[in-house]
């Protein structure tokens, strides 16, 4: 007995000690879900969604439109990837657009989605995204959610520094991610990094009516590693503020090597400079190949044009025009309040956010307040505590991106504490917090970097979902999260899983965009040299072993539906033009065997097929968009003959009683 | 007639004068795949709105399609109009009431051919249907109401006036108080 008792005066301690061990285990941050979140995110079927979000698709290479509050995906945009779905990258239209100096790219790694600004509010007429792998950008027209205009990117490894437009849309921006030699340097080694290796800071001219873009200039910039950037806006409009890490210049092992300073540098671009110098004629024009390719909305056909040269200004020969702010350390987001006197970078290995005020920067630039010791590369470093307005102690672990509501207050998001940090941005006080699941790396608040935000929510753009949704094997789907900021504390509403990775997006009014919507094509618009304007012009040409035909379709039909002639050895273009003249009546085509994909021709629309067949056999076509009680009916055969046949060209449909026109 | 009379009569002449300007008719169009609904509007001298797009939903039935020069209605109508007017404003200027009845009597003949002519055509699309056509329901006719609604497959077909038509209807009413206010103080009178 007594040994008993013995063994409980040690035992019952040792138990209680570790309940009140297990007890003293620090509480995670609570989920907060709205209670009224079913509610508050809920859209009656038929009823609009309030707000447009154009996430990017991250290596999907494509931009998807959700709506907000829904969460509901409203179409998948083509951009930088081939997209067999509507034809996109395939057909002979749109092959040019993803033409560069390397050849036809059909992939890029999508990042950063940036809404046309106009007075520094989305004016929502279009939407750039940056490519990054082959440094490419890209404008989408908002009024047909088509893809515009890609424009190459010389000198460039990596444009992830990208795409942010200035105020008034004036310029957009690239810049380097990977320093590398400029593309006139002949072979080097990789260690003579420090030497050979550089950042080029590229501004985009866009046209004001048309959109259209072309490489203004290229600032010649340390060979540093160039992340983010964001424009001024209000007092500090005419500035660029680009976050730049590995200050180090390190070439290999970067995750280390590049994480040994304990600041780097925010550049700050005085940007209306360069383009008074270049009006002056400063700089200098380099040989450069990069490729420009265009849509034409009349000829419904993209041109692709290889550029020679572009105009280079190497920054350590024109004073005043850059500066370097020390920054805790390696800065991800460089993000500017909405009157543009702050501007606040994410250190993304630092304790501190640091907020910079704009006001103190020029003060310090004034008054040469720079650090002696690192004037790198001739460029003057400003002295990290003359341009401070002050920190923000404590945020969370990893903060990457900070945008701005409507009520002065900012909100960073957390990689590695994976959370969003709401902090007032006059007194940098936290106020709250919220977990994200998981490991958040954007956030976007609508008009987040507008003069006046449109606030109301934060959207986190999560890398992880692991078990947050049905497992789906190993390859599990990215998500995004909407979140209430109306309340002084922040409160989950919904989470949505997106397509490729949601790496950045930007939401803006539904209004701004809808009452710009083209809803078909005008036939008599249709400049492309293949259209039909009705069925009577359809027919089938042959050239030596070209054949092309001219083909129509309307509801339900084809033509011609019957086509003979062929031979083997013959390359076929269908160019098919849609007739109808109706919103939402598109039609489809696809023939057996084709090493392509569809073509999804919207009304009033002309796209070509190119189609080589392989045997000598009866072929069936087939419209592939339901888009009729008949579209089953929508169908024809094309006869392959053997390549020595004498078999004539011959072309028909039914006749037609029905069709008068 | 008094002259109060002849001014409402003048009045009701120049009212028709908007049949110029303004739609007399519509057909209007409802399915589940037109939630915004297709129309027609019939004027002095045309047909405007949805044309082809009834026209290309119509083939499927083997209806004629819509063309307005088939119409010799609309190079007539704009002369006999101006005729009816004109006889209407004679009316209020000679101011005796047999022109009142006379110009009444032409709105009327007027009322019941256009009509009849109307519900004609109706029936002509609505029965002429072209054998080869995909959709063939026994039995099924595809006439459009000659006033009011009709379910025609899968659209609901409506015909009404149209704002013009609606101007004509009053400004003829407003002839027709005229006309049998002045004759009651004639038979007041004898």
């Amino acid at each position: 007995m007594k040994s008993i008792t013995n063994l409980s005066k040690v035992l019952l301690p040792a138990i209680l000690a570790s309940v009140a061990f297990t007890a003293c285990k620090p509480g995670k941050a609570v989920d907060s879900v709205d209670g009224d979140a079913s509610k508050k995110v809920y859209v009656a079927p038929g009823k609009y969604d309030e707000l447009y979000m154009f996430a990017s698709g991250g290596f999907s290479g494509q931009v998807a439109a959700y709506g907000l509050p829904s969460g509901r995906l409203l179409k998948v945009i083509p951009v930088f990837s081939q997209n067999a779905e509507n034809g996109y990258g395939y057909s002979e239209e749109t092959k040019p657009m993803l033409n560069t100096s390397h050849g036809f790219v059909p992939w890029d790694d999508a990042h950063h989605t940036q809404l046309s600004k106009t007075n520094g509010q989305d004016d929502g007429r279009w939407l750039f995204i940056n490519g990054n792998n082959t440094p490419r950008i890209a404008r989408i027209n908002l009024s047909t959610f088509k893809t515009e205009e890609i424009i190459e990117l010389p000198n460039v490894g990596g444009n992830h520094a990208s795409p942010y437009c200035t105020e008034n849309t004036e310029y957009i921006v690239g810049n380097t991610r990977f320093s590398i030699p400029m593309d006139a340097t002949q072979d080097v080694p990789i260690d003579s990094y420090k030497e050979n290796f550089k950042g080029a800071a590229t501004f985009i001219k866009v046209d004001k009516e048309k959109g259209t873009m072309n490489v203004a200039f290229q600032l010649i910039v340390p060979g540093y590693n160039y992340d983010l950037a964001r424009a001024g806006k209000g007092v500090s409009k005419d500035w660029m503020f680009f976050s730049t890490y590995n200050s180090e210049q390190a070439n290999t092992l970067l995750e280390v090597n590049a994480s040994q300073r304990d600041k780097d540098f925010i550049m700050a671009v005085n940007w209306k400079k360069a383009e008074a110098l270049v009006a002056q004629g400063k700089g200098k024009r380099v040989p450069a190949k990069y490729a420009h390719n265009v849509w034409d909305e009349k000829t419904h056909s993209a041109t692709s044009t290889m550029m020679k040269d572009v105009l280079m200004l190497n920054v350590q020969d024109y004073p005043g025009l850059v500066y370097y702010i020390p920054c805790p350390k390696s800065p991800h987001g460089a993000d500017v309040s909405p009157d543009g006197e702050f501007f606040v970078a994410s250190g993304k290995l630092a304790a501190v956010i640091p907020v910079f005020s704009f006001k103190k920067m020029l003060a310090a630039i004034e008054k040469q307040d720079f650090e002696d010791q690192r004037a790198d590369m001739g460029i003057p470093v400003l002295k990290y505590a003359s341009v401070l307005e002050g920190e923000v102690e404590k945020p969370g672990l990893g903060p990457l991106h900070t945008e701005f509501d409507d009520q002065g207050y900012a909100y960073t998001s957390m990689f590695v504490s994976s959370e969003i940090v709401k902090w007032k941005v006059s007194t940098r006080e936290i106020i709250d917090r919220i977990p994200t699941y998981y490991s958040i790396g954007h956030l976007s608040v609508p008009g987040g970097d507008n003069k006046k935000p449109y606030g109301k929510y934060v959207v986190a753009l999560n890398k992880i979902t692991k078990d947050r949704y049905l497992p789906t094997g190993p390859e599990l789907t990215q998500s995004a999260q909407l979140i209430d900021i109306t309340g002084n504390k922040m409160k989950l509403l919904l989470d949505f899983p997106t397509i490729g990775e949601p790496h950045y997006a930007q939401s803006i009014a539904a209004d701004l965009i809808t009452k710009n919507q083209v809803k078909f094509f005008k036939l008599e618009e249709n400049h492309h040299p293949y259209a039909v304007k009705s069925e009577k012009d359809t027919r089938v040409v042959r050239k030596g072993n070209r054949v092309d035909v001219y083909m129509s379709a309307i509801r339900s039909h084809l033509a011609p539906d019957n086509i003979e002639g062929i031979k083997l050895g013959d390359e076929v273009y269908f160019h098919l033009t849609n007739l109808e003249q109706d919103w939402d009546v598109p039609h489809g085509f696809a023939v057996k065997g084709a090493n392509t994909a569809e073509l999804l021709v919207m009304p009033g629309e002309t796209a070509t097929l190119k189609w080589t067949p392989d045997r000598s056999a009866i072929f069936p076509f087939y419209c592939t968009d339901f888009c009729s009680a008949l579209h089953q009916e929508m169908a024809g055969y094309v006869r392959v003959s053997p390549a020595n046949s004498n078999v004539p060209i011959s072309y028909k449909i039914g006749n037609n009683p029905l069709a008068k026109k | 007639m008094q002259v109060r009379s002849r001014i409402i009569v003048a009045i009701s002449a120049a009212l028709m004068i908007s049949a110029y300007f303004l739609p007399l008719w519509q057909i209007i169009l409802e399915a589940p795949q037109y939630p915004e609904g297709l129309g027609m509007k019939i004027w002095l001298n045309n047909i405007t709105g949805n044309i082809d797009q009834i026209n290309g939903l119509n083939h499927y039935i083997g209806m004629k399609h819509i063309i307005v020069d088939d119409f010799v209605e609309f190079k007539v109508l704009p002369y006999v109009f101006a005729f009816i007017i004109a006889v209407g404003l004679f009316a209020a200027y000679d101011g005796r009431l047999t022109w009142l009845k006379i110009w009444f009597g032409l709105l009327v003949v007027f009322a019941v051919v256009g009509l009849t002519d109307f519900y004609l055509w109706e029936y002509d699309y609505g029965h002429n249907l072209d054998p080869m056509a995909a959709i063939k329901v026994p039995g099924m006719n595809y006439q459009p109401p000659l006033i009011g609604y009709k379910q025609l497959l899968n659209f609901l077909a409506g015909s009404l006036p149209d704002i013009g038509g609606v101007i004509v209807v009053a400004a003829a009413l407003m002839a027709g108080g005229v006309m049998v206010h002045e004759m009651r103080l004639k038979n007041k009178k004898i």
